[in-house]
C-alpha cells in the first residue's frame, strides 16, 4: 500500500483527511501512483498534472525520503520505501504569493 | 414572498447573499471553495437552484462545482470518488482540451502576445459560466485563452465550439493586462441559435447558428492604440450587457467608451454623452426597462478606482448619452477599489434591484432601481462577479 500526502486544497477537494493509502501495480513510479490516485478521485484529474500533456503543474512538487522527486522521469520506479509504504510520497504546493 | 440571492464570486472564495423581497436585511453564507479563486457563479435560469461555479488556482488549475439545491452543498459532476480504482473514470468536469479534430474542430494556431509575437494558445481558467436560458443540462463556459465551451451534460464533460476560435482572425487576438479571456456569454431569448460573447482584447462576436459559425461585431469601434479604424478584431471590450425584454439592443462598456447597437452588434455608435469618463468594467441593463442602463466610470487605464474618491453609479433612462450620477449611500470620500466586469447584476423583482462589487470586498444593493444604495455585505474579500436571482 502505497501512502500518500497531499496539500491541504486537495485534501479538502477529495474530501480525505491526512494521509491517502492506495493500491498501486508495481513498478511504483510517480506515473503509477497518479494514475491510481486520479482513477480512486477522479475530481483530482487535471489538478495535480495537466489533463492533456500530463505535464507536473509548475507549482507542485513531489518530495520522498527527504528527495525532491519532481524532476525526474515519471515512469522512474519510486525509492523502495515509498514502494513497500514505510515512507509516504509528499506532493507539496509551493509557498509562493502573498 | 419573493427572495433574492446574489452569488458572490471572490479571490479567496464564494458567499452567498440571500434576502426576501425588501432587500434590508441580508444573510452572509459562506465561504465555499475557502482559499480559492472564484472567477464566477451563476445559477440555471431554468432550474434557479441549480448552480454552477468557476473555481480556479495557480497552483491546481481549473474545478467546476455545481449545487442543485441553492448553494447548500456542491459537487464536482462526475468527480465522485469511486468505490474501486478503475480504468475508465468518469467524465472530467475540469477538462478544457481545445478542439482540434478534423470534424469539429480547428486547428490548434497561435495568438499575438504582449510584444507581437505569436503565442501557442494555452487553458488557464473559466472566465464565465452562462447556463442556458431553457435547458438545467446545458451550460457554456468562457475561458482563458479564449475559446467558448459547452457541456450537455450539466457540467460532467465539455467540448469546445471551436467554429469561434477558427475563423480566422484568431492570430490577431491579444490578451489584455488580465489575459486573454473570453468574459461575456449571452444567450438571446427570441433565438436559440443566436449567442453573443465578448474577449479582451479581440471584440465582440456573434453566431447565429448556435456555435457552428462566427462573425465579428465590432464595426464602430474605435481604439486608441489600433492604427487601423476599420480593424476587425483587436478592441478591447471590458462588458456587454442586453435586456430581454429587447433582445438586439446591447450595451458595450469598451475600455474607453460606452457603445450602443441596435442591430444586434452589426454597427456601434457611441453612448458615454456626459460621463465624467467613460472608462469602466462593469455595464448592466435594468430588468424591466430595456432603455435604462447603469455603468461605474473609473478614472483610467492606468488608475483603476473612482474619479476623486467617490464611488458613483451612473444611470441613464435614455439608453445612453445622458447620465445621472446616483451616489446615495456611496462612499463620498477615499474611496479606491474598482468594480470588475462581470461584478454587476440586477434582479426581476417589480421595483428593480441593482448589485455591484469592489475589489475593496464590498457589495452594495439598490431595492430602488440605483436610487439609494447601501452595502450589503462589507468585508469580503476582493469582488470578483456578483450575478443575482430572484426565486418566487
Amino acid at each position: 500500500m502505497i501512502r500518500l500526502v497531499l496539500p491541504q486544497h486537495l485534501r479538502t477537494l477529495a474530501q480525505v483527511q491526512g494521509e491517502i493509502a492506495l493500491e498501486v501495480a508495481e513498478p511504483v513510479s510517480i506515473r503509477s501512483v497518479l494514475d491510481a490516485l486520479e482513477s480512486r478521485y477522479p475530481v483530482l484529474r487535471g489538478t495535480i498534472r495537466d489533463h492533456v500533456t500530463l505535464e507536473r503543474r509548475p507549482f507542485l512538487r513531489f518530495f520522498a525520503c527527504e528527495e525532491d522527486l519532481s524532476h525526474q522521469p515519471p515512469d522512474t520506479p519510486l525509492p523502495e520505501p515509498v514502494a513497500s509504504g514505510k515512507e509516504p510520497l509528499l506532493i507539496i504546493g509551493a509557498i509562493a504569493g502573498g | 414572498m419573493s427572495k433574492v440571492r446574489v452569488l458572490v464570486g471572490t479571490h479567496k472564495g464564494a458567499f452567498i447573499l440571500s434576502s426576501d423581497g425588501k432587500r434590508k436585511n441580508w444573510e452572509v453564507s459562506g465561504p465555499f471553495f475557502a482559499g480559492w479563486e472564484i472567477y464566477h457563479m451563476k445559477g440555471s435560469p431554468a432550474a434557479p437552484n441549480r448552480i454552477f461555479a468557476s473555481q480556479t488556482s495557480g497552483w491546481f488549475g481549473q474545478i467546476i462545482q455545481r449545487s442543485d439545491d441553492g448553494g447548500k452543498t456542491w459537487s464536482t459532476p462526475g468527480g465522485e470518488k469511486t468505490p474501486t480504482p478503475g480504468p475508465e473514470p468518469p467524465a472530467p468536469s475540469n477538462k478544457f482540451a481545445y478542439d482540434t479534430s478534423a470534424e469539429t474542430g480547428a486547428p490548434l494556431t497561435t495568438h499575438q502576445w504582449y510584444d507581437g509575437t505569436q503565442h501557442p494558445w494555452e487553458f488557464k481558467r473559466v472566465w464565465h459560466i452562462e447556463p442556458s436560458l431553457t435547458d438545467p443540462e446545458v451550460v457554456y463556459a468562457g475561458i482563458e485563452d479564449a475559446a467558448l465551451f459547452r457541456s450537455d451534460n450539466g457540467g460532467q464533460s465539455w467540448h469546445e465550439l471551436a467554429g469561434l476560435r477558427g475563423h480566422g482572425t484568431g492570430p490577431h487576438w491579444q490578451p489584455g493586462a488580465g489575459g486573454m479571456c473570453l468574459h461575456t456569454v449571452i444567450l438571446d431569448p427570441s433565438d436559440p441559435d443566436r449567442i453573443y460573447i465578448a474577449i479582451s482584447a479581440a471584440g465582440a462576436f456573434r453566431t447565429d447558428d448556435g456555435g457552428k459559425t462566427w462573425k465579428p461585431i465590432n464595426k464602430g469601434l474605435h481604439s486608441q492604440y489600433i492604427p487601423d479604424p476599420n480593424a476587425e478584431v483587436g478592441h478591447c471590450v471590458h462588458h456587454i450587457a442586453m435586456s430581454p425584454r429587447k433582445p438586439g439592443v446591447l450595451f458595450m462598456q469598451k475600455h474607453w467608451d460606452v457603445m450602443r447597437s441596435d442591430d444586434a452588434g452589426d454597427t456601434w455608435r457611441e453612448v458615454s454623452g456626459n460621463l465624467p469618463t467613460d472608462f469602466g468594467f462593469a455595464i448592466d441593463v435594468h430588468a424591466h426597462e430595456p432603455e435604462t442602463l447603469y455603468v461605474v466610470p473609473i478614472k483610467s487605464d492606468s488608475e483603476h478606482f473612482p474619479v476623486d474618491g467617490k464611488l458613483r453609479v451612473y444611470r441613464s433612462r435614455s439608453g445612453g448619452n445622458e447620465w445621472e450620477e446616483l451616489s446615495k449611500g456611496l462612499p463620498e470620500k477615499d474611496c479606491y477599489v474598482n468594480v470588475l466586469r462581470d461584478a454587476m447584476a440586477v434582479d426581476t423583482l417589480d421595483d428593480c434591484g441593482i448589485y455591484f462589487g469592489t475589489t475593496g470586498g464590498q457589495v452594495y444593493g439598490s431595492a430602488d432601481s440605483g436610487d439609494t444604495w447601501m452595502p450589503i455585505a462589507r468585508d469580503l474579500p476582493a469582488v470578483f462577479s456578483v450575478e443575482v436571482q430572484t426565486l418566487a
